[in-house]
């Protein structure tokens, strides 16, 4: 099959961006990023610089790779990865536009690869649960609801990809952000920290300049784990009990 | 309070307010709505009078209208604002191909809640300048009914108002704009407040739709039915 790619290219985060047209001969049973090696492959023979992108784990689960490709972060498919899509769900003769996650808290880097720290940093401030380790304790010592733990491994499904920022017209990291919130808070492990952690990584939220959110839902709608915005409204909750109520400043 | 000035400048703590004032002007469109029916009677306006004249006399409705003016004015800024500042969040460059979908909303009317709110705020300018500061400035003709005190005759204003075709599409346009508002505002006010639960979130959905067709239907008859009624 014959595509016309149209390649974002940025030589660094202070350069000026621009589309580079590419004509590439590929297999339907390539993947995406399997695609994109061959036009690499082809920049390197001419002696040119191939186009950077991120990847890693190439099934799904690392949240490595990104690219908003046709207007759609991991492209057309719902609940897959850039690196799960196939060239089959394309057309021969098909232009597709390949760019970066634009928003402000991620700056590109080079190309297609963008600095998504900001969600480190996020998870740093809160996404987490403080444990003294002592001895292992007995798997089913701890009570858990069936429909607790099945909700709070739905939110740990998150592999933090930040298609959920790309697919948002607000650029808002608020699915990201309530899915670490919701996981913990959900189990008993979790629970006690609750407040503290909601509190916490909403102002990092915040701070690092993401956009706020207007319940518009494409983040939900482009996810490629499905995490639901019942999650954003649980943060939502954990927030505003942990801000008027919470004892903590 | 430096906890509470946290509080209302975080982006929950902004959703909170966009939710809590849009849900107070929600509840304002009904009232609203239940009393403009009246100017469908046909008693030549009487009973419209004698309501827009307890309206504008009772203490507490003035006081309540007072709040409705500072809610209105307080949605509109804030909302303002945070368009400003998500516009800037999404960086200087913007994506060369857009494709937006959303769940369970109008990802159009979702994502252009700012622009349809400020042709709605211009709307209510332009209506409050037309009745509210005539009736203010006693710029309406007065009128009686059985010899009893004399009222502003503000059903005779509309009336007038409304012999203009003009000013009937531009009624029912903004109604329209009101309508795609509210299709996305009405259920995301619920989700703002984190009430986003599996039996109530479908009948609030509903609801909302409901709510979002139904009451701008109700005010945009109005203007229509004056103009086939009296032109």
């Amino acid at each position: 099959m014959k595509l016309r790619l149209k390649v974002w290219r940025q030589k660094s985060a202070n350069d000026k961006g621009y589309f580079e047209d590419h004509t590439l001969e590929a297999n339907e049973h390539m993947s995406f990023l399997e695609m994109m090696d061959v036009m690499n492959e082809e920049l390197i023979q001419q002696k040119k610089e191939p186009v950077a992108f991120e990847h890693d784990c190439r099934e799904g689960i690392c949240g490595a790779c990104s690219l908003v490709i046709n207007g759609q972060p991991h492209g057309p498919m719902q609940g897959t990865t850039t690196c799960q899509l196939h060239m089959r769900h394309f057309n021969d003769g098909d232009t597709i536009h390949i760019e970066p996650y634009r928003a402000n808290a991620f700056p590109v880097i080079k190309d297609l690869v963008v600095d998504r720290s900001s969600f480190d940093r996020i998870i740093q401030a809160g996404g987490y649960i403080s444990v003294s380790t002592g001895q292992a304790e007995d798997g089913n010592a701890i009570p858990i609801n069936r429909n607790d733990s099945s909700l709070a491994f739905d939110a740990a499904t998150c592999i933090g990809c930040a298609a959920c920022v790309a697919a948002c017209p607000n650029a808002s990291a608020m699915l990201f952000t309530s899915a670490k919130v919701s996981h913990l808070a959900l189990l008993p492990q979790g629970k006690v920290e609750a407040s503290r952690r909601a509190l916490k990584m909403v102002n990092q939220m915040d701070e690092e300049g993401f956009g706020r959110c207007s319940n518009i839902t494409a983040c939900e709608a482009e996810c490629p784990k499905g995490i639901s915005i019942d999650n954003i409204a649980r943060m939502n909750r954990e927030y505003l009990s942990a801000s008027l109520v919470g004892e903590e400043k | 309070m430096g906890w509470f000035s946290r509080f209302l400048t975080s982006s929950i703590g902004q959703k909170l307010i966009m939710s809590l004032t849009g849900l107070f002007l929600i509840l304002f469109l009904m009232v609203h709505l239940a009393g403009n029916l009246q100017l469908l009677a046909d008693d030549g306006g009487h009973s419209f009078n004698v309501y827009a004249d307890f309206m504008a006399h009772n203490g507490l409705i003035q006081f309540v209208s007072k709040g409705n003016f500072f809610f209105i004015v307080l949605h509109a800024v804030l909302g303002i604002s945070l368009w400003l500042r998500n516009r800037a969040a999404r960086g200087g460059q913007k994506y060369a191909v857009t494709n937006v979908r959303a769940v369970n909303t109008h990802p159009g009317f979702a994502k252009n809640m700012a622009v349809l709110g400020v042709i709605v705020f211009v709307f209510i300018l332009i209506h409050l300048y037309q009745f509210w500061l005539q009736m203010k400035l006693d710029n309406v003709a007065l009128v009686s009914y059985e010899g009893g005190a004399e009222l502003s005759d503000l059903y005779e204003k509309v009336k007038i108002a409304f012999l203009n075709p003009m000013f009937v599409i531009f009624y029912v346009v903004s109604m329209a704009v009101i309508a795609f508002h509210l299709w996305h505002g009405f259920q995301s006010a619920f989700q703002s407040l984190g009430l986003n639960h599996k039996k109530y979130t479908p009948i609030i959905q509903f609801l909302g739709k409901v709510y979002a067709i139904l009451v701008p239907l109700g005010f945009a008859i109005i203007p229509i039915i004056f103009y086939l009624k009296n032109s």
